[in-house]
Formats: structure tokens, C-alpha cells, sequence
């Protein structure tokens, strides 16, 4: 080595007091080195905490819910669950809108936070965006299994074929197949593209040679170029810039699933908005989930602080209620209307039908409960937030639910039916759950949780960064 | 090898300051600049525009990558649809029209986001030269700080105002970097 001068190693300089936050979004007392190392330290070379090895035991638990359910699935067929005429769809579908709400918070907080130049996004976005890959993943195995024969799933998409038929592109149901994959493979990039740097930052400071050429491999030689930041920058803008529409589309075209057919109730032009606001509040109910255990067993409370907590939870209630709004357009188009199958089927859903406890039960959970968030003390209090998020968790999946269970009842009563899931419907959702905390578990484990390049950008001059988040400046 | 070789200095790839902050690496790029360097290259942990902008790289190419990209994926998409349901494949539904555009729209636009995305990452892996698992800079010690809370700036051998090298170790040097280090390629 043709060093010259200075030898290469030198400890770091111990760090002087910085003022506080003036915006709280950052707590301790952080230079650029010191939160390097404490993110990258549960990945290179920090001991586990035992909770991870609890939850992770427990999602893989969970997790053969859905093997052993799935191996039953393929071995008799969709007869095992508790689909029937007319409720065709059932919990798969359910959970498929559920899961791929949750999956919308991720990409949603990147891009749109990014593209707002809101600062608190920088904490949350990569655990966040790995929520929605997970989630995406979950949800992908639903309308995959429910197509009965998974194995000809490829026919959902254009190929030339020696049948000589094509799918048929005026069907929700192929925009829904084009539209997930997309939204999974564009968060896929968007995700990869936001760890590079930070895969760099691994290899150089791992401690095993595996570690080293793992990360490495992973990094693809990223060394820091300015001409290679300046790209890169503009490559992130772009794909926030398209990932905030691909959001809102995604979420609209899964509704469209439901909105174009002209089931009574579901035949409504209010689906689109308000099922990408009920994404958005689920997937935020999602983040608060995430948060909590990161700052609790990983001592995050520096970098997801309690103004981020708030800040999220002020989202909630921003959803929430664009979503209470929903419920509420959905009573009021039924009678205003004057529709004899809208207004009938309304009060089927709420009052006269056997599931009108469901209705309650949404009500109860998605719309009551949430409003606890307008109290400040609920809003900064973890545990209360928690349990108002989990509220909301079950809320969203009663919310699909609801509108499954619709096909119960149908234009003529001669139609009517009910509908009951089986042991075999839940165990696929609780094993889908398991595949979710299993996944989670596995990226906190492996990958940095907080991306450490854009917290190092994020941190004031004085600290050592650049004062906030410049790519909208920087990318050119 | 024979023995000619064995003796032989290693070529340079170029010469490397070090400095504590990204602001003195803006300062050094502009003074490089300013005494006729051209070919060089600044290093940082997190990107700083800046650096770019002296580096006279105000522009990158990814705008108009992914542009081209995306309207290539949403022409495919939409003449795959037109093609599918007005000439290989056409069936009337309920007597609606078989070009029946608006309906194309949804995948149309999947299609423009995912080609527009992926042109985005392949064009930036391409014209980065990445992946690159090595490259000289990782031979400096010092650069493994890079990632860390180090700026880096290193002007190239390919410079024509290189000559040996020690011109530009004697302009470092004016500079007041922590470590200036030869870079072996």
C-alpha cells in the first residue's frame, strides 16, 4: 500500500454536545458515526435480544399454519374452506385486501413523505417499505391459492400459447394481476436501491469474512461516488415520484375488483378513494405495530421518537376518518338512491342480516375507537397507541369482511345464502400472519432496520449531515 | 513473471486526499477544478449535490433513461391490449366495442411504472460500471472510512496535468487534507 502520510486507523473522536432536535424527530446525542454504528450494530455484530428469538420462534409457529394448510388446500382443493354460491370470495380474498392495504404504508411513506419533503420520514421508511414487501408477499398467496389450480396462476398473464386464447384485458381481475406485481417488484427496486449504501456501509465495517462478502456481494462495489450519488439520487426522486401514483392505483384497481361488478353496494364510484385511504390507515396501524418493538427491544427511541409516534398517529386519524366517511357515503347512496337492492342490502348489512354484528363490529373498531387519537396523551402514550392501532387492524379486516359477506346477500332472496369460514380458512390467515413476523424478523435480523446513509444526510450541519433529506435539491 | 516486472512501482490509479467534512470536499473539488484537474472523482458517505455540481456533473442521465423507458413499457402494453382484443382474440361483450380503449388504461400504466422503474435501476447500474466488487480506491486504508465519516477526493492519473504525480500531491497539500495517500491500481 502506497500510503503516505497518516496511518488508516484512528478511534473515533469522542462526540461533544449537540442541542436537541429543534423538531424532536431525533433524539441522544448523534454524530454521523455513532448512529452509523448503532443501527449497523444489530446487524454486524450485536447480540440478539431474546425477544427476537421469542418472536421469531413465534411467527415460524404460526407460520405452519399456513404450510400445513396450504399442503391440505392443494391436496383436496377449495372445497376446504367455507366458500360457496354466492359467497364465492370468502377469507382469501379478505385477507388479500387486508394484507395488501398493510402493504401500502411502506412504499406510501417513502414517496409521498419524500416528495413532501417531510423529514420524519427518514426513521421509518425502511422498516416500513420492508412491511410492504412482506405484506405484499402475504397477499399475494391468496388470490393465487384461490384460483383452486395455483399452478396455472401464469395464465392470468398475456402469453403466447398453443391454446390460442389470451386473458381478457378488460377484467379487473388481470389488472389486479398486473398491478400487484408491479407494485411488488417496483417496491422490490425502490427498497434494493434505497439499501445499496447502506449495504456499503455493512461491508466496510462487518467483522466476519462471511459478513464482508455477503454485504459486498450485496453492495455491487457501491464506493460513494459524487457522479454516482448524483444518479442515484435521481434514480430515488423518480421512483418516489412514480411510486406515489403506482400507490394510489394499485389500491384503486384492487377495488375495482370489486367496484365493477354490479353486486348491490359493491357497484359504487366511492370505492376508489376510500379504499386507498383505508390502505393507508391500516398500513400506518401497521408502522405504529413495527415501531413500538424496534424502539423497545432495540433502544430506537432516538431515531423513532415520540414525535414520530404522534405524527403517525395523527395520519391515522386523518385516514380514519376519510374512511368513516366512506362508511358513511355507503349508508347514504343506499338510501338516496332509491335503489330497491342498494337500500335493501344496506339494511341487511347493518341491521336485518345475519352478519350485522360484523358491521358493528367495524364500526366499533375503525371508526369509535381511532377517535381516542384526537387526545394527546393517547397519541404519545405507546401502549394506548398500540392498542388503538390494533383496533384498527381488526376494524380493516372486518371492513373487508363486510363487504365479502355482502354476497350473502344478493338482488333476490331466492339467491341469499350463508357463509361460514372453516378451521382450514384460518389457518392459512394465521399462517399468513407467521410469514409476515417470520420475514420481519429475518430483515431486522440481517438487513439495517433505519437506513443509516439518509439518517447520516438527515442529522443538522453541526452534527456532521446536510440538515434534512436534499434529494429533491440534489437530484438532477 | 519475469524479472523486469518484479521491481516495477505499481501503476497509479490516481492521488487521494482525505478530509473531515463534506464541506472541505466541496472547497478541494472547487480549487481542483479552478487549477485545470479534470479527471477526478469526490467520495462521501451521503450524497452531497455539491460535490456533483464542481465535479461539473450538474446533470444525470437517469431523467431521460427512464423517461424512454416508460413510454416504451406503456406503447408495448397498450398495442398488446389493442392487439389481443380488437385483432387475435376479439369477443363482444354485451356488444361493446372491441377497441374499447378506456379499459386498457389500468395496465397500461402498470406497464409504464414497472418498465420506467426498471430502466431507472439497470440505466444506473450501467452507467456506474456497477456491479463492481473492486476498484482501485478500496486499495487506500484509509477509504474503508468512506462509507463512515470521511470525504475523499481523488484525482485520476488519466489527468493530463497528472505528469507524475507529485504536481498534484504539492496542490493537495494546499488544500490541508487529513491524509494524502497514492492510490495503486
Amino acid at each position: 500500500m502506497a500510503t503516505v502520510t497518516e496511518p488508516a486507523t484512528r478511534g473515533h473522536i469522542p462526540n461533544e454536545i449537540f442541542p436537541p432536535h429543534p423538531e424532536g424527530l431525533l433524539g441522544g446525542n448523534h454524530d454521523t458515526v455513532t448512529l452509523g454504528d448503532k443501527i449497523a450494530d444489530v446487524v454486524i455484530g450485536g447480540s440478539t435480544p431474546k425477544a427476537w428469538w421469542m418472536w421469531f420462534l413465534f411467527g415460524f409457529m404460526l407460520l405452519q399454519g399456513l404450510v400445513v394448510g396450504l399442503a391440505y388446500l392443494f391436496y383436496m382443493g377449495t372445497g376446504v374452506w367455507g366458500i360457496n354460491q354466492p359467497v364465492a370470495w370468502g377469507l382469501a380474498i379478505v385477507n388479500f385486501v387486508w394484507w395488501i392495504g398493510i402493504g401500502h404504508a411502506g412504499t406510501l411513506i417513502s414517496a409521498i413523505l419524500l416528495l413532501m419533503h417531510q423529514k420524519w420520514r427518514t426513521s421509518i421508511n425502511r422498516f416500513a417499505e420492508a412491511m410492504t414487501l412482506f405484506a405484499v408477499s402475504c397477499a399475494g398467496i391468496f388470490p393465487l391459492v384461490h384460483m383452486g389450480r395455483p399452478w396455472l396462476g401464469y395464465w392470468l398473464f398475456p402469453f403466447p400459447n398453443n391454446m390460442a386464447v389470451w386473458p381478457q384485458p378488460r377484467s379487473p381481475l388481470m389488472w389486479d394481476a398486473f398491478a400487484v406485481s408491479t407494485y411488488l417488484t417496483v417496491s422490490l427496486v425502490f427498497w434494493y436501491v434505497g439499501l445499496i449504501p447502506d449495504l456499503a456501509i455493512l461491508r466496510d465495517t462487518a467483522k466476519h469474512k462471511l459478513q464482508r462478502m455477503a454485504y459486498g456481494m450485496l453492495a455491487l462495489g457501491w464506493r460513494g461516488s459524487a457522479y454516482h450519488w448524483r444518479r442515484y439520487e435521481k434514480l430515488y426522486l423518480l421512483l418516489a415520484g412514480l411510486g406515489t401514483p403506482l400507490v394510489f392505483s394499485v389500491h384503486t384497481i384492487v377495488s375495482f375488483d370489486f367496484a365493477v361488478a354490479i353486486v348491490p353496494l359493491w357497484h359504487a364510484t366511492i370505492f376508489p378513494p376510500f379504499f386507498v385511504a383505508g390502505a393507508i390507515f391500516s398500513g400506518f396501524a401497521m408502522v405504529v405495530w413495527l415501531a413500538v418493538p424496534l424502539r423497545h427491544y432495540y433502544g430506537m427511541k432516538d431515531f423513532i421518537t415520540d414525535k414520530h409516534m404522534e405524527l403517525c398517529a395523527k395520519v391515522m386519524i386523518a385516514t380514519g376518518l376519510l374512511v368513516s366517511f366512506g362508511y358513511f357515503c355507503e349508508l347514504w347512496m343506499g338510501w338516496y338512491s332509491h335503489s330497491l337492492y342498494e337500500w335493501e342490502t344496506t339494511y341487511q348489512r347493518i341491521w336485518e342480516g345475519p352478519y350485522w354484528w360484523s358491521y358493528w363490529c367495524l364500526i366499533t373498531t375503525n371508526t369509535i375507537i381511532p377517535q381516542l387519537l384526537w387526545i394527546k396523551r393517547v397519541r404519545t402514550n405507546e401502549l394506548l397507541l398500540f392498542l388503538v392501532a390494533g383496533s384498527v387492524h381488526i376494524g380493516m379486516w372486518f371492513e373487508r369482511y363486510v363487504i365479502i359477506i355482502t354476497l350473502s346477500r344478493d338482488h333476490t332472496p331466492g339467491a341469499w345464502g350463508r357463509y361460514a369460514p372453516t378451521e382450514w380458512d384460518y389457518a392459512i390467515m394465521v399462517g399468513s400472519v407467521g410469514l409476515f413476523i417470520t420475514l420481519f424478523c429475518l430483515f431486522i435480523k440481517f438487513l439495517p432496520m433505519i437506513s443509516i446513509t439518509e439518517m447520516r444526510e438527515f442529522l443538522p450541519f453541526k452534527q456532521g449531515g446536510r440538515d434534512g433529506h436534499a434529494v429533491m435539491e440534489n437530484a438532477k | 513473471m519475469s524479472d523486469t516486472h518484479t521491481n516495477a512501482v505499481p501503476a497509479l490509479y490516481g492521488i487521494m486526499a482525505e478530509f473531515t467534512n463534506a464541506d472541505a470536499l466541496v472547497a478541494a473539488v472547487r480549487k481542483a477544478r479552478e487549477s485545470g484537474y479534470t479527471r477526478m472523482d469526490g467520495y462521501s458517505p451521503f450524497p452531497v449535490g455539491e460535490v456533483a455540481d464542481e465535479l461539473g456533473f450538474p446533470r444525470s442521465e437517469i431523467g431521460a433513461i427512464m423517461f424512454i423507458g416508460g413510454l416504451c413499457g406503456a406503447t408495448f402494453g397498450f398495442l398488446m391490449q389493442t392487439w389481443i382484443t380488437v385483432y387475435d382474440y376479439p369477443i363482444s361483450i354485451g356488444g361493446k366495442p372491441f377497441w374499447s380503449w378506456p379499459m386498457y388504461i389500468p395496465i397500461t400504466w402498470a406497464l409504464l411504472v414497472l418498465t420506467a422503474s426498471l430502466s431507472g435501476v439497470f440505466g444506473l447500474l450501467a452507467l456506474c460500471g456497477l456491479p463492481q466488487p473492486y476498484h482501485p480506491v478500496f486499495n487506500v486504508p484509509q477509504f474503508a472510512r468512506a462509507t463512515r465519516d470521511r470525504f475523499f477526493l481523488c484525482i485520476e492519473s488519466t489527468d493530463p496535468n497528472f505528469g507524475d504525480g507529485a504536481g498534484v500531491k504539492t496542490f493537495l497539500a494546499t488544500l490541508h487534507p487529513d491524509s494524502i495517500a497514492e492510490v495503486p491500481e
